[in-house]
């Protein structure tokens, strides 16, 4: 299945060096390297055999790879199994365990507020701007392991996040960092509930999306302000700017 | 000026651990390392995209990627045993690499295969450790001001190129070793690979730009061998 499917892209040795390869921003996937963006697990660790089975099903948002619901979930189970043979760091290495992810608290104003704080304190607009734009000061500056050139995700555009769609998702997100890419790992630096917060903070910058945290921002006078500028006719929210 | 000495005297305690850690008596391998041709001339770094950071330089410092010394020496190359020598285990003092003006201190870092490697933040701005490793896992942390230091270590010997994404400017080495036989080259040049018990040694020079050389060297009872290495600097 993978010689019919995947190697156009992926290569004949799962190095990502396919025929396709050259044409693809955002390279393909190398599977002798095994470093892996969606995880569950530790930065640094394996990803468990369930995060690249939700990767295979889920595609990448922005990039070549998609979603390949196409297949059964047997099938899929059977690919993980496979390009799992092309790096011996898979005989060598155990998967990470993955990280406790506690309960999700309520959305309130309060956590989206620490949220904000948490924000500017860690310093994410360094990378993503002030409003989530993806245009912070060192944005153009970003490169991936492999020195290509890499965007950080832009909130206000509003495409999807590249590991889920869900909070649980977002939480895994910075907690576990994007390995091989500038996004890294806040794990040992936000307490579980800060994190929660930050995530309520974060899906109030998808100003497009009709989320609970963005319905109650808008309820108070700093959140609607805020939302309002970001509105505004001809601002450049980054979402024409080609991917 | 200050931070060169602050990193001259990390690369003496460097020094001063690999003398203390390895087997006492033996024989010695010295010598100089220098180039020979034009190294890429530093440029200075612009850093004024993190004031808190620009704000400790009276001049804004140098890159470091080729850093030399007076009569054509070569700084912060890697000397090591890769062959004839024990694999060690680890000695139970902390590697440190600190963060301060956003760069890294020291900018050449050696240690041994699963040996203590701190890192500290002492910046009041955020830095993500973001290490390129190959051969062992490649792994990419943040570390707000305030943050206590982050403990890691590496379990494969590898030389892996360490930035920070957020400031791109930041560059260093780690240097993973599998023996306490390791020197960096000084100001002058200079290393000294003490306490070598007889036999036959291969011994490495490393340089982050310049890649690296080979030399062999016979050890009989407490002599002292003198190694040179001579590395082609490129203009570019």
């Amino acid at each position: 299945m993978y010689y019919r499917f995947c190697w156009g892209c992926h290569g004949f040795r799962g190095d990502g060096n396919g025929e396709n390869g050259p044409y693809l921003n955002i390279l393909p996937r190398n599977f002798v390297a095994a470093t892996f963006k969606c995880r569950s697990t530790p930065t640094g660790t394996l990803p468990t055999d369930e995060d690249l089975f939700d990767s295979v099903g889920r595609g990448f948002t922005n990039s070549n790879m998609p979603a390949w619901i196409s297949l059964t979930k047997q099938q899929r189970a059977d690919m993980v199994a496979f390009i799992k043979t092309f790096s011996p760091r898979w005989k060598t290495d155990k998967s990470g365990d993955p990280i406790n992810v506690p309960a999700e608290p309520a959305v309130t104003l309060d956590s989206i507020k620490h949220g904000k704080e948490l924000f500017t304190k860690l310093e994410c607009w360094k990378c993503h701007g002030q409003e989530g734009r993806g245009d912070g000061p060192s944005a153009s500056t970003l490169t991936d392991s492999n020195d290509q050139p890499i965007r950080p995700y832009n909130f206000a555009a509003g495409s999807r996040f590249k590991c889920g769609t869900t909070n649980h998702d977002l939480y895994k997100i910075f907690m576990t960092g994007l390995d091989g890419t500038p996004m890294p790992s806040f794990a040992d630096v936000i307490k579980p509930e800060d994190a929660w917060d930050l995530v309520h903070y974060l899906r109030t910058l998808q100003v497009t999306h009709k989320s609970p945290e963005l319905a109650l921002w808008m309820t108070t006078k700093e959140g609607a302000e805020i939302v309002k500028a970001q509105k505004i006719v001809g601002t450049p929210t980054g979402a024409d700017i080609e991917q | 000026m200050r931070t060169k000495q602050a990193f001259m005297a990390g690369v003496a305690i460097l020094a001063a651990a690999t003398m203390t850690s390895a087997v006492p008596g033996g024989g010695t391998v010295s010598g100089r390392v220098t180039y020979e041709g034009t190294p890429a001339k530093q440029k200075p770094i612009d850093m004024s995209k993190e004031p808190s950071c620009a704000k400790q330089y009276a001049t804004p410092p140098p890159t470091e990627t080729v850093v030399t010394g007076p009569n054509n020496a070569l700084e912060n190359v890697v000397v090591y045993i890769s062959a004839g020598a024990p694999d060690e285990p680890p000695p139970s003092q902390a590697a440190v690499l600190a963060q301060k003006g956003c760069r890294y201190l020291p900018h050449v870092l050696a240690f041994q295969v699963n040996q203590e490697l701190k890192i500290t933040n002492e910046d009041q701005t955020s830095h993500n450790i973001h290490p390129l490793a190959k051969i062992n896992r490649e792994w990419n942390k943040s570390q707000p001001p305030g943050t206590p230091p982050f403990s890691e270590k590496y379990d494969k010997m590898e030389f892996i190129p360490v930035k920070c994404n957020v400031h791109p400017w930041m560059h260093g080495t780690f240097a993973v070793l599998k023996n306490s036989h390791y020197s960096i080259s000084g100001n002058d040049g200079g290393f000294t690979l003490p306490n070598l018990p007889p036999g036959k040694y291969t011994v490495t020079a490393f340089h982050e730009s310049y890649g690296d050389q080979t030399q062999e060297v016979s050890i009989a009872d407490s002599e002292t061998k003198n190694v040179n290495f001579v590395f082609k600097a490129k203009p570019y």
